[in-house]
């Protein structure tokens, strides 16, 4: 899936995964989209929950080799 | 500055909190689904639930809902975002903000020992409360030796009491195959070269050399002193046992709780378990002496706990008052505990599994799947 910038937050813990993606959305224009990479199982809950708080649209998920990756659209 | 005004709280300090109905104000900063799953509980807590992620910028939203006079306990998965969050309250000017040192991962596993009681030949029966999942295993001691009955997986708390009460393990007992958390009873077992026992008809596939529990056969701890009395319950599992220990107090593993009974659906045949669930709730446990005194393996809300956090109740009282032992109609059990049944626990196959020693997960893995409530019971939700 296409993307407009990519976070990668492999090996950071929670908070510092959100934190990052909330400071690169900021920097995106609406309808753009931010893929996240993350290793963090707990990030997978959270993200979620922030895109669905915040109005984002997560478009995709998927897990490779442990590593958790998320397409999310900028509201 | 800030590390000055933020402190960390173990797990056991809340716990203690807990039992000696000290208020407590929580701030769980999980999100909302892993919130509504599972969080911390008390007669004395009071607890709301802001995820971190809505407090990056700006405190406001959590400073509204803080009493500024009380303290507080920033609560979240592991322990980095409440760290994060009780910061920048203690930067908002809040005095007496700490944070739950491991977070939920260690209220999970924290082991609470209380004792149950003496018993007649000079021995101890504890109970272990493993407050943050609901789980219950026990410690009968007597002349310098121990068994402990459904041993959680933290086994290095079991032989720190042990130690500090110079009692050598000699055997580790599971009530049943355990599908809400994984046994330290095989693993413990090794390390003091004792026996570990289950009940056979559980344990057909299982990897590993074991005891098998039987009817008759009694189980001794210290010098002649203690019996533990299986006796065969089926219904949660098809080799769910209970114990009979000392005549006086019977462990009924995951067959009977204090407010509600086994669900016979974890091994995926309700149908088929419903009617051996009737038989030893309505049949067998009928009877044994109503003086019995009920120790379970779990427990399912927090007004379970009575003095001290001990968990337990008499047999004759719970068969008045747990609704469990009070549906009449054979139809009507049989729908109770098959159908509308709570959300089973987390990876519970996966637990089966790595308690059948089919797989070996590492302790992050382990850890990974025991989160989360135990739902044991018919009556969790």
């Amino acid at each position: 899936m296409n993307s407009d910038k990519i976070v990668d937050a492999k090996g950071m813990a929670c908070p510092m995964p959100i934190v990052k993606t909330k400071k690169s959305m900021d920097e995106l224009r609406s309808g753009q989209v931010l893929e996240v990479h993350a290793t963090d199982k707990g990030a997978k809950n959270d993200l979620t929950a922030w895109a669905k708080s915040t109005g984002h649209e997560l478009l995709s998920t998927a897990e490779e080799n442990g590593v958790y990756k998320f397409w999310i659209k900028k509201a | 500055m800030t590390a000055r005004r933020t402190q960390k709280v173990s797990a056991k300090e809340v716990t203690k909190r807990i039992l000696n109905h000290e208020d407590l104000f929580i701030l769980d900063v999980r999100n909302e689904s892993d919130f509504s799953d599972w969080k911390i509980e008390g007669n004395s807590v009071e607890i709301i639930n802001i995820p971190y992620f809505d407090l990056l910028d700006d405190m406001r939203p959590a400073l509204d809902k803080i009493p500024a006079d009380k303290e507080i306990v920033v609560v979240c998965a592991k322990e980095g975002s409440s760290i994060f969050v009780a910061e920048q309250l203690a930067e908002a000017g809040l005095n007496h903000v700490s944070y739950l040192e491991g977070g939920m991962k260690s209220w999970s596993e924290h082991l609470e020992p209380v004792k149950v009681s003496d018993l007649s030949g000079g021995g101890e029966l504890y109970q272990f409360v493993r407050i943050g999942k609901g789980c219950l295993s026990y410690m009968v001691l007597s002349n310098g030796e121990a068994a402990i009955i459904d041993t959680s997986r933290m086994i290095d708390q079991y032989e720190q009491f042990m130690q500090e009460n110079s009692v050598k393990l000699v055997h580790t007992i599971d009530t049943h195959l355990h599908a809400d958390h994984i046994s330290g009873g095989r693993a413990l077992a090794q390390m003091y070269a004792a026996s570990y026992h289950l009940p056979p008809k559980d344990a057909q596939e299982v990897t590993f050399a074991y005891e098998e529990l039987a009817e008759g056969k009694d189980i001794t701890v210290g010098q002649e002193t203690i019996k533990v009395q299986p006796i065969y319950t089926p219904g949660h599992t098809i080799g769910s046992t209970s114990f009979i220990i000392d005549n006086t107090y019977i462990l009924t593993g995951d067959i009977l709780f204090i407010e509600s009974i086994g669900r016979p659906d974890l091994a995926g045949i309700a149908e088929d378990w419903a009617g051996d669930l009737r038989d030893t709730l309505y049949g067998r446990y009928k009877e044994l002496s109503e003086e019995l005194i009920v120790l379970p393996a779990h427990f399912g809300k927090i007004t379970e706990l009575g003095e001290g956090g001990l968990v337990s109740g008499r047999l004759g009282t719970l068969f008045s008052e747990n609704p469990g032992l009070n549906i009449e109609d054979e139809s009507e059990f049989r729908r109770t505990v098959t159908e509308s049944l709570p959300p089973q626990p987390h990876s519970y196959q996966e637990i089966r599994k790595a308690n059948r020693g089919e797989i070996t997960p590492n302790k992050e893995e382990q850890r990974e799947m025991e989160m989360g409530p135990n739902r044991c019971a018919v009556h969790d939700k």
